[in-house]
């Protein structure tokens, strides 16, 4: 078969100008995808690694493309930290930390942001406390004298907590209005319960956020804030000698002292599997998220889940997707997750499913988890490595997703050239790994299945399914009698 | 490795190209030129090339000059649920296999649809440029051959569950149509959402997808950029191998004037939703992109409602806290534009009141103008965003392809910032009053059953 040449015969005028151009650089068989060559070394910037005196790390990576860095100071406590009845604290926290300093006022620390054309965005998480500057180097200066002063001397003025209050209470009435958000929410619920930091919201419950004061806000900054349990992470234009020199004008002072230590009880055990459905009265999607206690990220089994995962539903090309999207049109999307934190987080199957589609979309999850646990077929194993392996680059172009790549690094205390080594720990992974960990993790006969959508449209079909029984929930998680 | 990697094949409402690229000079320092090589293949393909080697990665985006505003009344959505089809695989790419070959090489990939342009992109390891090429020329010049109603039907069915997932069931989502639907009369392009009706949807033929395939997806109407880590000689060959042969298709026919919009009067609507509380949208017709207002009006956008000391959030979020959230943007495209400003009451509280201190507060800007520090910090914004844009060989791709396609030529980021840099305060004021001071939509998005709490032309309301 010679496509160019049919090509060109239905060209008619364009045929001549064409045919020289192929023929002057040569005819190309398209009947076969090219043959590439081998794909370029992965050379991952070198990390420097300093400490000030009173125990605050710095990570340093120099990338002179583009007069910009990025700043994120990681503090190790997030809202695992939040004190028992008072979950928010973390979130709320941080939150606050633009809201005022012992010299600067709320809208004073607002006009500098956009007068110097920066970002600065705080962050709680389970597992940290974030503060990241994106600057134009600049306005390096000033910048960083505004990102230490937020940093280290938050007011926490009561005028302005109580209007972020009021606020945060409104997004707690407006995430009614979202399937989805209803589903991220009921499924950690189910999944933890009461008595695991995981089970509750990061951002608090309209009770817990209402009895919270600034001074419980101030307490957690006091006790978790410290330089002893904080990294910068630094990347972009700079010269290394001269930022540590600067960091430690602004950070130097910040005084050493002991963090609590944290305990995490035992997630509840896991029952038969069951489908938890919440109504959305004329919701036009289910929301549904599948899914089980998973794994700490200090797992030893990291790289086969992340392999095993990166088949189930973890790209596009994966079995979720294919089969739900792809193949169905159920969704416009289908994937899947393993939320590693510093204990056991969720793996989590989801989409949003056409409402009349969501029986036949949960046998086809069943189908997939169900499907991972036989052995995966060498071809489809060799994909997913290779996708993981030779996108890596590509996750270091920009300063911002390198200071984000760091981050669990410096979290999770993994070693320096943990990137250098991906690729090779990736290669590892086994057929047998994989088949091993999609045993031992997914395990169908023990999944929550929440269900968020249109109760009198989706029950009786789900129910006809018999993939488990049904129990209706409220937007809280609670059982509905 | 995790759920964000699943392509979402965005759908853009609006093209905001002039929010993110700006500035000749920030605070003294230089935004660097992107140099560029441009060049036509005789079939007529644009192609654009870049060299970028700090990362062993490259770009390849590909634009067809065509969009939503190119659609047919009764085939609304179409342009979009087509670049949904342009992933199915084409005469030489199996079903399945475009996603598989691209990921397994190590390659993101993804598309999106306005109301004037269709872009598709793959950001690629360098070694893999020529899958890139092969998989783009394939989808350009071979994709009938292979073309069902099958594949038709499939993406039919993801395009009606993406409008779900960011229309229907969202709250909120379906202002824009309602708007766009009052604003423009029913012959103008933009008078239909990009996503489409669900009933336009369904009437997509197989008919159609050859028709509009053999019209718009032709070399003479696209234009190939390539930015990054590649060899122009290795690049140019490959580009002249892969698509060199594909053939001329007829000369494109584009709409260039759109009918006058016209609105006598304020118009005030109501749209009933699945929401806890109204939101207020207010919507005036404005300018084109890159024309002479249009900078003016998107830092009049930024002064009006984009942070903390913006007149809007100032006043009604932080100072009263009568209002949870508020909005403004100038959206400026290929051929109109539209104002927009947006607010959200808290809970309790009246849209009458909200109104009474929105129209104060725009009354006040026509009649004073605006501060040189308001102005400043405007400007500044826009100044740090146009560095974000070009830390990525894909950010690049798309500056070069973004000025090549609105005005013509791709080395025009110096010009473009010019634009933000010399609006002056009694510019933004005249702007203000120009298009501001005219008659407008305003949209009342109500709880279901509440439809007596719109905002009407008396500001009555409960």
């Amino acid at each position: 078969m010679k496509p160019l040449r049919a090509v060109g015969m239905m060209a008619g005028l364009g045929l001549l100008a064409v045919q020289s151009v192929a023929s002057a650089q040569g005819t190309v068989d398209r009947t076969k995808p090219p043959e590439l060559g081998p794909p370029p070394r992965v050379s991952l910037p070198p990390i420097l690694t300093r400490q000030l005196p009173n125990g605050l790390k710095l990570l340093i990576v120099e990338q002179h493309e583009l007069p910009l860095a990025d700043f994120v100071l990681l503090v190790g406590s997030g809202g695992t930290a939040d004190p028992a009845g008072k979950t928010g604290v973390a979130n709320l926290t941080a939150s606050m930390l633009r809201e005022g300093t012992t010299t600067r006022k709320s809208l004073d620390i607002a006009d500098q942001i956009s007068f110097l054309g920066i970002s600065l965005s705080p962050q709680a998480s389970w597992e940290s406390s974030t503060l990241s500057l994106h600057t134009p180097t600049a306005q390096l200066d000033s910048a960083l004298a505004l990102f230490a002063d937020v940093a280290l001397h938050p007011s926490f003025p009561a005028n302005e907590f109580e209007r972020i209050k009021k606020n945060r209470l409104t997004e707690l009435l407006q995430l009614r209005d979202q399937g989805p958000a209803i589903a991220n929410l009921v499924f950690p619920a189910i999944l933890y319960g009461n008595a695991h930091p995981y089970g509750s919201p990061l951002s608090g419950t309209e009770s817990t956020v209402t009895s919270l004061s600034t001074s419980d806000l101030q307490s957690y900054y006091q006790a978790n804030f410290k330089p002893n349990n904080a990294t910068l992470i630094i990347v972009g234009d700079v010269n290394p000698a001269q930022i540590e020199q600067k960091i430690n004008a602004l950070f130097g002072s910040w005084q050493r002292g002991d963090v609590p230590q944290l305990t995490y009880g035992e997630p509840p055990n896991a029952s038969a599997t069951t489908i938890y459905l919440v109504d959305k009265p004329g919701a036009a999607q289910s929301s549904f998220r599948i899914g089980a206690v998973g794994v700490p990220r200090s797992t030893k089994d990291y790289f086969a889940l992340t392999v095993m995962n990166t088949i189930l539903g973890g790209s596009f090309s994966s079995r979720l997707n294919q089969n739900l999207r792809e193949a169905r049109g159920y969704t416009y999307g289908a994937g899947s997750r393993f939320d590693m934190r510093r204990a056991a987080g969720p793996f989590t199957a989801t989409a949003e499913i056409v409402s009349a589609k969501s029986d036949s979309a949960l046998l086809q999850f069943m189908k997939e988890l169900n499907g991972i646990r036989q052995s995966v077929p060498a071809d489809e194993l060799s994909r997913a490595k290779r996708y993981l392996q030779l996108q890596l680059p590509g996750n270091f172009e920009t300063t911002q997703q390198i200071a984000a790549a760091l981050v669990p690094v410096a979290l999770y205390g993994l070693p320096l050239d943990y990137y250098n080594n991906y690729v090779q720990s990736v290669e590892n992974v086994t057929q047998a790994d994989v088949n091993r960990v999609a045993q031992q993790y997914i395990n169908p006969g023990s999944l929550a299945i929440v269900i968020v959508g249109d109760r009198k449209t989706i029950e009786q079909g789900l129910r006809a399914t018999n993939v488990g029984p049904i129990s209706i929930r409220d937007i809280t998680g609670q059982i509905v009698q | 490795m995790n759920l964000k990697n699943r392509r979402a094949r965005l759908v853009t409402f609006g093209y905001l190209i002039a929010s993110v690229v700006t500035g000749a000079t920030l605070w003294g320092q230089s935004i660097p030129r992107i140099q560029f090589e441009k060049y036509k293949l005789p079939n007529g393909l644009e192609v654009i090339l870049h060299e970028d080697h700090s990362t062993p990665i490259v770009a390849v985006d590909t634009w067809y000059h065509v969009g939503s505003g190119d659609e047919e009344l009764g085939r609304t959505g179409f342009a979009h649920l087509f670049e949904h089809i342009m992933f199915m695989g084409s005469q030489h790419v199996p079903v399945g296999a475009f996603d598989q070959l691209l990921e397994s090489a190590g390659a993101n990939n993804n598309g999106s649809t306005t109301e004037d342009r269709t872009n598709y992109y793959e950001t690629l390891p360098s070694n893999a440029l020529a899958l890139a090429l092969w998989l783009d020329s394939d989808r350009m010049g071979f994709l009938l051959p292979t073309m069902d109603l099958a594949k038709v039907n499939l993406q039919r069915d993801v395009v009606k569950n993406e409008r779900r997932q960011r229309v229907d069931n969202v709250p909120y989502g379906r202002a824009d149509e309602v708007i766009l639907a009052a604003l423009y009369p029913k012959s103008h392009p933009y008078s239909w959402p990009v996503i489409g009706s669900m009933a336009d949807l369904s009437a997509a033929s197989l008919n159609d997808v050859q028709n509009f395939f053999k019209t718009y997806y032709t070399p003479n109407n696209a234009t190939l950029t390539i930015a990054g880590d590649f060899d122009p000689p290795v690049a140019k060959k490959l580009v002249a191998q892969y698509f060199g042969a594909i053939p001329r298709g007829p000369e494109v026919k584009r709409r260039a004037t759109v009918p006058t919009v016209l609105i006598p009067r304020d118009t005030f609507l109501v749209l009933e939703d699945k929401v806890q509380l109204p939101r207020l949208f207010y919507t005036w017709h404005s300018v084109k992109g890159f024309s002479k207002d249009d900078a003016a009006l998107d830092l009049l956008a930024q002064i009006l409602a984009n942070d903390k000391n913006s007149r809007l959030y100032k006043k009604l979020v932080y100072e009263m806290q009568t209002a949870q959230s508020v909005g403004a943007f100038q959206d400026g495209s290929r051929l109109d534009g539209k104002f927009q400003v947006n607010v959200t009451p808290k809970p309790g509280q009246k849209v009458a009141d909200i109104d009474k201190v929105v129209q104060s507060e725009i009354t006040n800007v026509i009649a004073n103008g605006v501060t040189q520090r308001e102005l400043q910090r405007a400007q500044n914004v826009y100044k740090a965003s146009f560095l974000n844009r070009l830390a990525s060989v894909l950010g690049k791709a798309e500056v070069l392809n973004s000025y090549n396609y609105f005005v013509g030529n791709p080395d025009f980021v110096q010009q473009d910032a010019a634009r933000y840099e010399r609006v002056t305060a009694a510019d933004v004021q005249r702007v203000a009053k120009t298009y501001l001071g005219k008659p407008k939509i305003v949209l009342t998005v109500v709880p279901e059953g509440k439809k007596e709490m719109m905002l009407t032309a008396s500001g009555g309301n409960q």
